[in-house]
């Protein structure tokens, strides 16, 4: 029965090392989140730290208790197990322990989905995306102010975008490699792919949706500050999917409007 | 009733049981469910170790990107000719890994090995309801092997668009490499595993329902037959929708159908279909999907159960409560695939449902991990190699199930949705979690498959390197998805959102893979070792009460010498006080050794007699 106390002995030792790194590095935040830069994202931290501190506590106690037993009723020469067969009182209050928990965090987490997914406020600014193996394309409209119809049906080697050739709004239609967006705005995107899956993910702002063939997918967000940003796919599309780099660019109403000015509109080259 | 089906079954012993006598009958095309176990259970841990060496070359690329392995030449002539491995490669062995481990591996050895060896000898029944499909379910088990394998060698790659393979980058040929021939065999492949795995279901649920011995109620049924038959009915329900999407695929792939498809755009090229849907797919996979890693995790708990009370010499703490809870996650488990697809696209006010649901399914989750950490609880506890690997469990299933508390809420999970943070918890809580089931099974009950005794020094070398490697490999990756690292990349060296310090923990997780595999290197060594030279076992080597330690070792054809043992307890008579020994076999009579099952604990507590059982004779 020697080996048995060294074996509890690490076995304990190991299961609280653990813990404790795992939990100071966490804590720490060592290796943690892109910085923020959406409001939206800070709801979703805020969310993820109640998350965190709820499942923290539970998986610190549960590995403490554990490390407890393995030491303290380690098998010994002539030592004897209790006899417990089961405790229905402690059932009960675990699991309702356990539900109040989950009540908080479905509460939490389906009030702040709901806002998430609700339609963008009326002042947003509209992109529309192109996504296709391996790039992303950003549709703003032209001068007219109103965005033209694109149907992947439309999609030929004069017309690369699919615009509609019988809406007149789609004219002077503006595409660019780089998505650009003034700051102090909602931002509405309207995701659409010409092939198979992508997704539309943005790390600084906590935000990802999926971009379907067939589908036109959604997302919104309020930028807190002005920067350039990264846009990884995050739906395996293929050999180049890992270079599927997008760039999104928040600047200031009158840098963008600089910015947008300097694009070629689409339809006059046709 | 009851004896009626055991009359039957003796019948059939007589009539149909003759042993076999020659090589083939006997060793290959048996209908003997140990054997079948045993190929079950060898072809599966062969599959996993190719699939363990394909996430290796994978892992050394996202450590190393663009290292030289010259050796690895000769092993994948096309991918990596130069040494270095290439793009196409890369997203293969990621799919490929991911298809092996979950199918042919894990579900393989814990429903077709473990099933197969335990259902019968638990419940005390001679073989299972049917031998003949259970012969036919591991044949056609094998051929799924052999097609998947033939897949890693066609001209165009092996399947490539992930283990989830989503259309249309699965449905077209042109979307990517891997998704020609290789994408076929992988979906046939997958249809012969269904059938396989359909078969061997039906076996397992009809033996432990029909074919008990005289007195194996439903509720002394160990844990581990809870765990399997439940995994088996969910199997037997959730496996159609993807045998369906696979045949829909091939429609699709092949007649120009459009489920999945709608018109697209590819590479400037229209492809002209119209009305499908990607999100179908989804469905169909994740109707599948989520029960599918309630199969792997299931029959898992049942082991851990067992080892944990066996090794605590402990009753299981909350026996009722632990099958109620087995059945509810089964029925939840049906009710949460949705939470896969928060951002597919689906209709968010149905994610809302699933959020749910899901969190629903955490409460019997919970309520076992008390139950395990209870049976712990004032225990006598011996620290054998799978008592570790049951302890171990309890760790990985707790860390992994808590982080699927932050997947399963939506909006949290629309920034962790396909990073790394998805990977982590996975691979936590049905990767380790049943991995680690299936090691403390098969230390466990090695002496009893094959009548030899593993070496327990070895033993616990690789429980501890594997322990710790693990947890060095999959709890560093969450950071990799706090980070924001999507999965499936083939290197991240262009993006600056990822912070330089995310290199240092992908080299932490390749080194701590490396060492969880040599670790897996000294299982097989002691496996094979043990097998041949090791020392004979006794009959109950851990002093356990379930009925297989009754039978002979390595049990004969037909498990028991002369009657079926009778049963007149439950399970988990362990440290029964008043009993002259710290385990009371099912097979002692009442009237010999006291008992604590169900509402006798407090009789047996206050000493009074409780030779008078509880009517079940009638």
């Amino acid at each position: 029965m020697k080996l048995s106390s060294r074996q509890a002995f690490w076995y304990a030792a190991f299961l609280l090392v653990f813990t404790a790194i795992a939990a100071y590095t966490v804590a720490n935040k060592t290796w943690w989140f892109p910085p923020l830069a959406s409001v939206q994202g800070g709801e979703i931290d805020n969310l993820f730290m109640i998350t965190l501190v709820i499942t923290g506590i539970v998986f610190i106690a549960v590995h403490v208790v554990l490390a407890y037993f393995v030491w303290r009723y380690r098998g010994r020469p002539g030592g004897k197990a209790a006899y417990v067969t089961h405790n229905t009182p402690f059932e009960i209050t675990a699991a309702a322990t356990v539900a109040v928990a989950l009540v908080i965090l479905v509460g939490g987490g389906t009030t702040l989905w709901t806002k998430i997914q609700s339609p963008p406020p009326a002042d947003a600014f509209t992109v529309e995306v192109w996504a296709e193996q391996f790039r992303w394309t950003f549709h703003y409209p032209g001068a007219d102010g109103r965005m033209g119809n694109v149907d992947v049906r439309f999609i030929s080697d004069d017309n690369p975008y699919g615009l509609d050739p019988n809406d007149p709004y789609a004219k002077d239609d503006i595409f660019a490699t780089e998505m650009h967006v003034p700051y102090g705005k909602p931002i509405a995107v309207i995701l659409r792919s010409k092939d198979v899956l992508h997704s539309f993910f943005l790390p600084n702002f906590r935000m990802k949706m999926d971009v379907v063939p067939g589908m036109k997918t959604r997302m919104w967000f309020t930028p807190t500050q002005a920067g350039v940003f990264e846009i990884p796919c995050a739906e395996l599309c293929g050999v180049g999917h890992y270079i599927m780099r997008g760039v999104l660019t928040v600047e200031s109403p009158e840098q963008f409007n600089d910015w947008i000015s300097q694009q070629t509109p689409v339809g006059m080259s046709q | 009733m009851e004896s009626n089906v055991i009359a039957n079954a003796e019948a059939a012993v007589q009539t149909h049981h003759h042993e076999p006598q020659s090589f083939w009958t006997k060793y290959v095309f048996s209908q003997d469910h140990k054997v079948i176990a045993m190929q079950y259970m060898i072809t599966a841990l062969i599959m996993g170790f190719i699939g363990m060496v394909m996430s290796w070359i994978f892992r050394i690329q996202l450590a190393w990107p663009d290292h030289n392995l010259p050796f690895m030449r000769f092993l994948m002539p096309t991918n990596m000719e130069s040494g270095t491995l290439q793009t196409p490669g890369y997203y293969m062995l990621v799919t490929m890994h991911g298809t092996i481990m979950v199918f042919f591996l894990l579900t393989a050895i814990l429903t077709g090995g473990f099933g197969n060896f335990l259902i019968p000898l638990q419940v005390g029944a001679r073989d299972m309801a049917f031998p003949f499909l259970n012969m036919l379910s591991y044949w056609f088990y094998f051929l799924s092997c052999v097609v998947i394998t033939v897949s890693l060698f066609v001209s165009t790659g092996a399947a490539s668009a992930g283990w989830t393979s989503y259309p249309p980058l699965s449905a077209l040929a042109k979307a990517t490499p891997g998704s020609g021939l290789g994408q076929d065999l992988w979906l046939v492949a997958i249809a012969l595993f269904i059938v396989a795995s359909t078969m061997g279901s039906l076996n397992y649920v009809t033996t432990a329902l029909n074919m008990r011995t005289k007195g194996m109620t439903l509720m002394r049924m160990p844990l581990t037959v809870w765990g399997i038959i439940v995994a088996a009915v969910l199997g037997l329900f959730a496996f159609p929708a993807l045998f369906a999407g696979a045949v829909l695929l091939l429609l699709d792939r092949h007649l120009g159908t459009s489920f999945f498809l709608p018109h697209l755009v590819l590479g400037g090229e229209h492809i002209v279909r119209d009305g499908g849907s990607p999100l179908l797919w989804q469905h169909l996979f994740w109707f599948l999907g989520h029960p599918e890693v309630y199969i792997l995790i299931l029959p898992a708990m049942g082991i851990t159960s067992e080892i944990l009370s066996n090794g605590a010499r402990k009753p299981i703490f909350g026996y009722k409560v632990m099958v109620g809870s087995l059945v509810a996650i089964a029925f939840m488990s049906f009710i949460v695939w949705g939470h896969h697809m928060f951002v597919s696209g689906m209709n968010p006010w149905l994610g809302f449902a699933f959020v749910i649901t899901t969190l629903i399914i955490a409460v019997p989750s919970a309520i076992k991990t008390f139950n395990w950490l209870g049976t712990l609880w004032k225990g006598n506890i011996r620290f054998t190699t799978p008592m570790l690997y049951a302890i171990g469990f309890i760790s990985t299933f707790v860390t992994g199930g808590l982080t699927g508390i932050f997947l399963g809420n939506s909006a949290l999970d629309i920034p962790l949705h396909d990073t790394y943070f998805v990977v982590a918890h996975f691979h936590v809580v049905m990767g380790l979690s049943s991995v680690f089931g299936i090691f403390g099974g098969i230390y466990y009950w090695f002496p009893k498959m094959t009548g030899k005794m593993m070496s327990e020094r070895w033993g616990k070398v690789h429980f501890w390197l594997t322990f710790i490697g693990s947890y060095g490999v999959f709890w560093t990756m969450h950071y990799l998805g706090f980070m924001g690292m999507p999965r499936r990349y083939f290197s991240y060296e262009s993006y600056q959102f990822l912070p330089p310090s995310m290199h240092t923990l992908q080299i932490i997780i390749t080194i701590s893979a490396l060492i969880v595999g040599a670790a897996q290197l000294i299982f097989v060594v002691n496996f094979l070792y043990s097998w041949l030279r090791g020392p004979k076992a006794p009959d109950n080597p851990w002093q356990a009460t379930s009925l297989e330690w009754q039978a002979p070792t390595p049990p004969p054809h037909g498990n028991w010498v002369g009657q079926l043992p009778e049963v007149h307890r439950w399970p988990y008579d362990y440290s029964v006080p008043g009993a002259s020994v710290d385990f009371v076999p099912q097979t002692v009579p009442l009237e010999v050794e006291p008992s604590g099952e169900h509402h006798r604990t407090a009789v047996a507590v206050n000493g009074h007699t409780n030779g008078h059982s509880n009517g079940h004779h009638a």
